[in-house]
């Protein structure tokens, strides 16, 4: 038996999408899924009904970031459990938290899971080169393992249940000092969620200048999509960081992804190889992009772009 | 004000990566320092320069037969460089890194840590995290500006819909976004300079660390190549690249 618990990350009212994947996986490997979190919000009945049965809660860690109070609080909770593994959302606070929980308890940790498997023990999957390959990996020390789990990597399942019955942990003070959050500051955008859209349109360097995203925009908008960046134009400052998509932003897995203009660095390629199939317009043929699209052109995507909205215009 | 950056140098990432027999990352590409350090770098360099005084002192683990990374660095301006390079060190996980690295950070004593979020090469992610509890300071990660004044480092975090304003006290280790600062370039006097400044060198021993080599809890078990993802059709625009493209959208019954 593998006894897994889950590290379940507040999001507005309840809990993050990915918590919720993490759990549903946690209850297909085992019966009985014990859940940790924090935070102002009850959220035992929502975990219940997903299979949590023991949900311990650490603190309120309000307007602060949560990774050095949650991971203190957290290593004490397991230093005295006998379980396998720590399944962690790869969000920004749960890279955070899952780095200091591995420092504070002296246990690697692996991350960029995208599967977990019983294989005389508990084994890690990991993408590698943009998915094109797999890794396995495992814990080799005894102790719990520590895994940073990618979202959309596994389906959620509503199993009708009741709520988790919930305690308190016992208050450990984290001696680090506190990070206050300030002020929070939402951008808004329009269309589908990126995260929820089944088509996702993506701009890139290749397109050349930023007045060239006005094409992905109206690309996306005539297929209904979500439009999306890599990092570099994201830190180029032609879009805001909530159009990213790759390791550091979000995580996409539509019916279609189009990118236009995008080598496909590995950054890229792990926030949305998982989508169904991916079209790819690059004009360097050697391009990463190439290695995972089902469709490729080796093309100009700022020429290419207008003719192919003239051509799908024209069909309406 | 002393700022130490850690930083990496890495295979050039425009060489298509490869795995060793013993699944480790491939290094006969030429050696860069991670892009995504450089950033770091010179947010570190704005930083002395408007304090007016200080120092910044480059921290990296890795081979130390070439170096042309770190001196590429030095020739921006930063001060000094301490280079952990061990052979027991190989194939570390990110764990035993973040140790070798806060060792050299607590010497230090540095009034605040840079680091990217994460290596263009093995992007774990969790380093900076690591040696933040190690060293027990506040981590900001995911900074996209950062400033600091009066002993407070204040920045803007990436978050999910937007972005957090979060302070801390230093000593603080910050994480930045590419983006964040836009790196300078060397110049001739800079490259120079660069030259006679010190790269220092400690292996694990030096650094009482000798207990970490090859000592790390988990392995690649396996590598096969992924079934659900791999190449498909890919053709050359000729201009006539658009009609199959709305074909194929037509095939997989998007449209």
């Amino acid at each position: 038996m593998t006894t897994l618990w889950v590290l379940c990350e507040p999001k507005g009212s309840g809990v993050s999408t990915t918590s919720l994947e993490l759990v549903s996986e946690a209850r297909r490997l085992d019966g009985d899924v014990t859940a940790v979190t924090w935070g102002d919000h009850d959220v035992a009945t929502e975990l219940g009904r997903h299979g949590v049965s023991t949900l311990w809660h650490l603190g309120s860690f309000a307007d602060q970031l949560p990774a050095a109070p949650v991971a203190a609080a957290l290593a004490a909770l397991l230093a005295d459990q006998d379980i396998d593994g720590i399944v962690i959302p790869a969000s920004y606070d749960g890279r955070d938290i899952a780095g200091r929980l591995s420092a504070r308890m002296d246990r690697p940790v692996l991350t960029n899971v995208t599967g977990l498997l019983v294989d005389g023990g508990l084994v890690t999957e990991h993408p590698l080169f943009g998915g094109t390959m797999n890794a396995r990996a495992r814990v080799t020390s005894p102790g719990v393992a520590i895994i940073v789990v990618r979202p959309k990597s596994f389906a959620i399942e509503d199993r009708g249940a009741g709520a988790a019955t919930v305690i308190p942990a016992p208050t450990v003070s984290s001696t680090v000092a506190v990070a206050s959050i300030v002020h929070s500051s939402i951008t808004e955008r329009s269309g589908p969620a990126l995260e929820d859209a089944s088509i996702v349109v993506s701009g890139g360097r290749g397109l050349g200048e930023a007045s060239a995203y006005a094409l992905v925009e109206e690309l996306a908008q005539l297929l209904g999509a979500a439009p999306g960046a890599s990092r570099a134009i994201v830190d180029a400052g032609w879009v805001p960081y909530a159009y990213q998509v790759g390791q550091t932003g979000k995580t996409v897995k539509p019916t279609l992804y189009i990118a236009c203009g995008i080598s496909g660095a590995t950054q890229h390629l792990v926030g949305m190889k998982g989508a169904q199939h991916i079209v790819a317009i690059n004009t360097d043929k050697d391009a990463p992009i190439f290695a995972i699209a089902d469709f490729g052109i080796v093309g100009d995507a700022k020429a290419i772009l207008p003719q192919l909205i003239a051509a799908l215009r024209a069909r309406v | 004000m002393h700022v130490a950056v850690c930083v990496k140098q890495i295979p050039d990432p425009s060489v298509a990566p490869r795995l060793d027999a013993s699944f480790h990352l491939e290094r006969t590409a030429k050696i860069l320092l991670d892009e995504a350090d450089a950033y770091g770098v010179e947010l570190a360099l704005q930083l002395v320069e408007s304090a007016g005084q200080g120092q910044v002192t480059l921290v990296s683990m890795g081979r130390d037969s070439d170096v042309t990374g770190i001196r590429g660095a030095l020739a921006m301006g930063a001060t000094s460089a301490i280079v952990v390079s061990d052979e027991g060190l190989r194939g570390a996980d990110a764990l035993t890194t973040a140790k070798v690295l806060a060792s050299v950070l607590a010497e230090l004593n540095a009034d605040l840590v840079l680091a990217a979020t994460e290596s263009s090469d093995g992007y774990t992610g969790t380093v900076p995290a690591q040696i933040a509890e190690l060293l027990g300071l506040p981590a900001l990660t995911f900074a996209t500006t950062v400033q600091v004044a009066d002993s407070t480092v204040t920045v803007h975090r990436q978050t999910e819909d937007g972005f957090d304003e979060v302070r801390a006290p230093l000593p603080a280790v910050v994480t930045v976004t590419a983006g964040a600062v836009e790196p300078r370039y060397a110049n001739f006097k800079g490259i120079m300079a660069a030259k006679s400044k010190t790269i220092e060198v400690r292996s694990l021993n030096d650094l009482g660390l000798s207990a970490l080599a090859q000592a790390w809890g988990e392995e690649v078990v396996g590598v096969t190549p992924s079934p659900s993802r791999q190449a498909g059709t890919t053709i050359v625009d000729d201009g006539q690249a658009v009609s199959a493209l709305v074909d194929y959208l037509d095939s997989i019954k998007v449209l």
